[in-house]
């Protein structure tokens, strides 16, 4: 039987479900003999078995060894360890207790202020800045995983020229040389070339040392970045500007390829305003989400419509869907059947909501379809209430596509005598026709700044290690104008240097420090004296952790001497993590003629779109194993990238005619994209809801030397990018090769073989069956039990509650678990036997067609239940119940049966087959948690509710005489999630928000009928689908009912 | 052909049997004993330290209270080893020449600090919180012991889980006045059996019990 078939018997499958059924992949649908065979191992075959030969000999060897270590391991007396106080104590640090610096991560041109844990001056765990406007307390993966990125051990340390290792003073030397020689051409062989920009001070000192050299040249490249909506803003408008929306306000919103939710550092502001329409709690206020997209994105899975359509028609729609609702300048361009049923309904929503409604254009998309979509916010009135225009977060917005490719025709034209590359990896990033790699060997002397020896360093004479965000003084703008000082929480790990730093060694004022640079810059701005006596250049701690009440703003510690007018501002600044008034106000923009230009000429043959990768972006996060191995929300794949495909398409094209147990396992075929004369073999991924003849790259994978975490994993499909395609390639070539790559996915791992997990009503079921969530097939009697359950909580009772109505499967939990909790890194090949170690999953489930399937997030922490399968079958009593309901997990009595893991009905527990934690590289001792224990081999593992914040509370409550109060105790994948979908706190107060939400009609709970009587309980999804596109059918509410 | 074995074999055997029984269970046995032992859990062993600080002499002959130097004993879990800034705030002025405090000086001097070795080692799964325990009423001499009469500091007790769940278990056993709380040789002035229970309804003591009180 070949793929054909299987793809048509899928589909028949689908069709004959009755109501909804969800499924987490293809394999599952067919349940294809792989697929049964690895859910009733629970691991794969072979996982739990040593597979080296052993020998009698050996094995009575092993066993001898293990009997008598277990029993002297019994009376091994504990190390000698040591006390090392301070000399003279800080004073606001207090020994064990972790003290929050506020700061900013500056990414892709932008920034998102962060509150960062200090214990003992090792950062441990960042969290979001409440007050800041572009986090609100939340963060995105990227933030969290930051972390693992500081103390990385691959990291470069230190500068070297021609591979020799050099001080930093050399290089400035060298550079100051360079920079004299450059007094007679006006600097006309001088070059800078940066990622995007954010930082006022960095961007006015590269300013001014182009006012010293006319002739030296800036330029700003970054691989995925707003290059479209720059260039779509100047087309509509004349100028770059930034499009501010306000999500909250909107009630009907457009998303044209975008995925606003999730893409960059203002995805965490746009995601908790969309949230704020969409929570259970909102009642009737819902938005409702339309969303046109070429390849399934985060956004798109919280759509209540989705239309997958070619990268290329969707130029055509948002001509046609303006030229509908009267945009003038616009004539409806082509579009297809299915586009067309969508108009009418579409065009009516919007014009329904005049001024309460927004259309968002994504950065893959050409910039005259952003012009269009500017000119239907604002045929529609939205300018002013859903969208603002202000000026770009980025200093110096500029074509930089367009620079990029004038810098490389100069430096082959041997124009460029230095060339500076402030961070960034062009050599990897660029398009590959550019052969920047080439041209940068006719550059004379060439030095490279950045956080690793890459591709670009390996090319360049100097290089000279980048100093982390989380080591230096600095400043950043985030997407709405304000200004965060960027403050160090530790002093940096290998003598990296700032980028402000490095910059400062080329002005005439010379080589300083980051924190006078910064200060001198702002001291400037501000126009107030720094006149009095100056304080030690301490980091100024924010009084209060997260979730605890705000102090009172203002300086943190009772300063002795007096302060100069500057400074009592800066500390202030530092304290709050941004500088006040800095956002920028909305800017009056005038729509010109001629915006639209002409519609884009049809794609043909196969559409390639290139997105950055939704885990290691650009490629700059290759090195971190966390984003490596975070299952990606749409294809749960770890460790590499693939070509994402319709399965209508692969099936068409005949990619499977293999067996039918390998047609969707996870041992994918090996394609090969050919355009011109660039080619890519590249393995295929079958991705229910992608558009027709679109394949999807992710940037990011195929490193050379991105460090031992990194190089080799994936595929580099820069191969396929060059400059005037960078966003979509038209007519590529497929052929099958006949090969076939390991992919390691997880979406068959922790199965709970679908039963009624997730639940769905719209707007109109769920007002008319308000009950509908908690409707169970199988009621349990609580008597039934063979567990005991009837547990007394006479203080507080922990729950938790998930809101999948805003969960669009971020991840940002995920790896703030990881953060929090020491949880390891286990690599591709025990993710392949199903051993990864995340405590916290996000399960993603399909439902409907299997072209454009509807998609849900399940995040699955420990489900805590009362009736706990687990502690009943623990011979060794290492896992038991607290009295405030926890089930709690003792390491150090666990022998590792994983009797406990094979009877939870969720799949939440998590074992150490080998010793997955590193715990010899020193970097990553100092990155631990020191409130959690990291364990070793042989021990079961899972989420503890975050037991160390619980533990924590209770006794700063106690301290204080009182009680803890409802959302003292934040959970971290709460604290992260952009949503807030994630809630917490104590049942037992009926006034609690976990409380009220758990009496929400809403609230249910996964596998009732098994009387485990879980903790963490689910808000139902209400969709609110338009009845003109979906009228409500009396068959799906029957299916409902009966399923 | 003649028997290998004669009667006696039979004995033997049993008796080897029983033997082995004995051997195991005796091997069993001298495993508990060692791990409960002082060899393993380090009680009442005197260690050295780069500086031979007396407790007797600081808190027994001068008085100090415990928390001039263990200065975050009542807000955090870890009650603080001093800073050398500590030190010197007196050996600034007494016995500034003292050979045996030249180390102090060194370390205030060259701002390198002291290396002490920890004497009460908890294992690294462990979690105590001093805080807690102090605002409870639990004195510091119930598990450091006479500090005041220990030249060089010693570990008192056991550390081990047993010794921890007695009290949580009973803690109206052990549980004293707030304010007797760093006094060294206290005696309750009505009998432990009253006063104890009164005190664990007063302070609200609640003896946690669960895993995830100490481990997680």
């Amino acid at each position: 039987m070949n793929q054909s078939n299987d793809i048509e018997a899928l589909r028949a499958r689908l069709d004959g479900t009755r109501g909804r059924e969800y499924w987490r992949s293809l394999e599952a649908v067919a349940e294809t003999p792989e697929f049964k065979e690895f859910l009733h191992r629970e691991f794969p075959s072979n996982a739990s078995e040593w597979l080296d030969p052993v020998g009698r000999r050996s094995f009575l060897k092993l066993m001898g060894a293990s009997l008598s270590l277990a029993g002297v391991s019994a009376c091994t007396r504990q190390p000698i360890e040591e006390i090392v106080p301070y000399v003279r104590q800080p004073e606001e640090l207090v020994p064990g207790k972790p003290l929050f610096y506020a700061t900013a991560m500056p990414f892709a041109g932008s920034a998102l202020g962060l509150l960062v844990e200090s214990h003992e001056g090792r950062p441990t765990k960042i969290e979001g800045n409440p007050d800041h406007p572009s986090s609100r307390g939340a963060t995105d993966i990227y933030a969290q995983a930051a972390i693992l990125g500081l103390y990385d051990p691959d990291r470069s340390q230190t500068t070297t020229n021609l591979g020799e290792i050099k001080p930093f003073s050399a290089f400035v030397e060298a550079a100051r040389a360079v920079v004299s020689g450059q007094g007679s051409k006006q600097g006309g062989g001088l070059r800078i070339l940066s990622e995007t920009v954010a930082s006022p001070t960095l961007a006015a000192q590269i300013e001014a040392l182009l006012k010293r050299f006319p002739a030296a040249k800036w330029v700003q490249w970054e691989p995925v970045g707003r290059h479209n909506a720059r260039e779509g803003s100047r087309l509509a408008f004349g100028e770059y500007v930034e499009p501010q929306y306000a999500i909250e306000k909107a009630d009907v919103i457009l998303s044209l390829d975008s995925d606003f939710m999730c893409a960059g550092p203002a995805g965490v502001r746009h995601s908790r305003a969309f949230a704020s329409r969409r929570r259970a709690e909102t009642g009737t206020a819902r938005n409702r989400l339309y969303a046109v997209e070429s390849t399934p994105t985060n956004t798109g899975t919280r759509a209540d419509h989705r239309l997958p359509l070619k990268p290329s028609e969707i130029d055509g729609f948002a001509r046609a869907l303006a030229a509908q609702l009267g945009v003038e300048g616009v004539t409806a361009g082509t579009v297809s059947d299915a586009a067309r049923k969508w108009l009418g309904p579409l065009a009516k929503d919007l014009q329904g909501a005049r001024g309460r409604g927004v259309v968002i254009v994504g950065e893959g998309q050409p910039a005259a379809v952003h012009a269009i979509g500017h000119a239907i916010n604002a045929a529609l009135g939205n300018v002013g209430e859903t969208v603002t225009y202000t000026q770009t977060p980025e200093a110096a917005p500029s074509d930089q596509r367009a620079g990029l490719r004038e810098l490389v025709g100069e430096m082959n034209a041997g124009k460029v005598d230095f060339l500076l590359v402030l961070g960034g990896n062009p050599v990897y990033t660029a398009p590959s026709d550019l052969q920047f790699g080439a041209a940068l060997h006719k550059v004379k002397l060439r030095a490279h700044v950045g956080l690793y020896e890459d591709e670009t360093a390996a090319l360049c004479q100097w290089h000279i290690p980048e100093a982390h965000f989380l080591e230096m003084w600095g400043d950043a703008r985030s997407d709405d104008g304000t200004v965060t000082i960027v403050q160090p929480l530790i002093a940096p790990l290998y003598n990296g240097k700032s980028l402000v730093e490095v910059m400062a060694a080329f002005s005439e004022a010379g080589a300083r420090a980051g924190y006078d640079l910064v200060r001198e810059h702002w001291a400037a701005q501000t126009g107030l004296s720094t006149e009095a006596v100056a304080p030690a250049p301490a980091p100024q701690p924010a009084a209060t952790a997260p979730g605890a009440p705000a102090a009172p703003a203002g300086v943190a510690a009772a300063p002795s001497q007096p302060l100069s007018p500057f400074d009592r501002e800066w500390r202030r600044w530092l304290h709050d993590g941004l500088v006040p008034n800095t956002a920028f106000a909305p800017k009056p923009v005038t729509l010109q003629a001629g915006f639209a230009k002409a519609a884009a000429p049809a794609g043909q043959g196969l559409e390639v779109v290139f997105r950055p990768d939704p885990s290691v972006y650009d490629g700059r996060f290759a090195n971190n194993g966390w984003l490596q191995e975070l299952p990606k929300a749409l294809t749960k794949l770890t460790w590499d990238n693939a070509a994402l495909i319709a399965p209508a398409t692969a099936d068409r094209l005949g990619l499977f005619k293999g067996e039918a147990d390998e047609a969707f396992a996870s041992k994918a075929p090996v394609v090969e994209l050919k355009k011109g004369d660039r080619t890519l073999r590249v393995p295929v991924w079958l991705v229910p809801g992608q558009a027709p003849d679109t394949l999807t790259l992710h940037l990011g994978y195929g490193r050379e030397r991105a460090g031992r975490t990194g190089t080799g994993t994936g595929f580099n499909v820069n191969v396929l990018r060059t400059w005037d395609s960078q966003d979509v390639v038209n007519g590529v070539e497929l052929v099958a090769t006949g090969d076939t790559y390991q992919l390691a996915s997880t979406q068959d791992h922790w199965s709970l073989e679908g039963r009624n997990l997730v639940r769905v009503a719209t707007a109109a079921e769920f007002a008319a069956d308000p009950g509908f969530a908690d409707k169970r097939e199988l009621v349990a009697d609580r008597a039934l039990t063979m567990y005991k359950s009837d547990w007394k909580y006479e203080g507080y009772a922990w729950g938790m509650a998930i809101d999948q109505n805003v969960c669009n499967g971020c991840n940002a939990c995920v790896v703030a678990c990881q953060a929090e909790n020491n949880v390891p890194v286990v690599g591709k090949s025990q993710v392949l036997n199903g051993r990864e170690m995340h405590w916290l999953r996000v399960d993603r489930y399909f439902t409907g067609e299997l072209d454009n399937p509807d998609t849900y997030h399940q995040p699955m922490p420990c489900q805590q239940c009362e009736g706990a399968p687990c502690e009943v079958v623990c011979p060794v009593a290492a896992t038991t119940h607290s009295d405030e309901g926890l089930n709690d997990m003792v390491y150090n009595r666990c022998v590792g049966t994983r009797y406990c893991s094979n009877n939870c009905p969720y799949k939440v527990r998590r074992f150490n087959f080998l010793l997955y934690q590193d715990f010899d590289t020193p970097s990553l001792k100092l990155m631990r948690n020191p409130d959690v224990t990291v364990r070793s081999r042989g021990v079961m593992e899972k989420c503890t509710y975050c037991v160390q914040r619980i533990n924590q509370a209770r006794v700063t409550a106690k301290l204080d005489d009182r009680q803890i109060r409802d959302g003292e105790v934040v959970t971290a994948c709460q604290a992260a999630c952009p949503t807030d979908a994630i809630v917490f706190g104590n049942i037992n107060d009926p006034e609690s928000r976990v409380a009220k939400l758990k009496k929400s009609p809403l609230n249910y709970a996964l596998l009732a009928e098994l009387n485990t009587r879980p903790r963490t309980t689910y808000m139902a999804v209400v969709r609110n689908p338009n009845v003109e596109l979906e009228p409500p059918s009396a068959s799906h509410a029957e299916g409902e009912e009966g399923h | 052909m003649s028997q290998i074995f004669d009667r006696s074999a039979n004995f033997l055997s049993k008796a080897s049997l029983g033997a082995v029984l004995l051997l195991v269970g005796g091997l069993i046995g001298l495993v508990m004993v060692i791990g409960r032992s002082s060899y393993v859990t380090r009680a009442n062993e005197f260690i050295e330290q780069p500086i031979q600080f007396s407790h007797l002499h600081h808190v027994g002959d001068d008085g100090i209270d415990c928390r001039y130097c263990h200065t975050s004993v009542e807000t955090s879990s870890f009650a603080g080893i001093p800073p050398t800034k500590t030190c010197m705030n007196c050996h600034s002025q007494l016995w500034n020449q003292a050979p045996i405090l030249e180390p102090v000086r060194a370390s205030f001097r060259d701002d390198r600090p002291l290396r002490w070795v920890r004497v009460h080692d908890l294992p690294d799964f462990v979690y105590f919180n001093h805080s807690i325990h102090v605002k409870k009423g639990m004195g510091c001499e119930t598990c450091h012991g006479r500090v005041d009469q220990m030249p060089l500091m010693r570990q008192q007790n056991t550390l081990q889980m047993t010794w921890c769940l007695d009290c949580h278990r009973n803690p109206e056993k052990y549980v004293r006045p707030r304010s007797e709380v760093v006094t060294m040789g206290y005696k309750p002035p009505v009998p432990q059996s009253v006063i104890g229970a009164q005190l664990v309804k007063e302070y609200g003591i609640r003896g946690n019990t669960s895993c995830s009180t100490c481990h997680r």
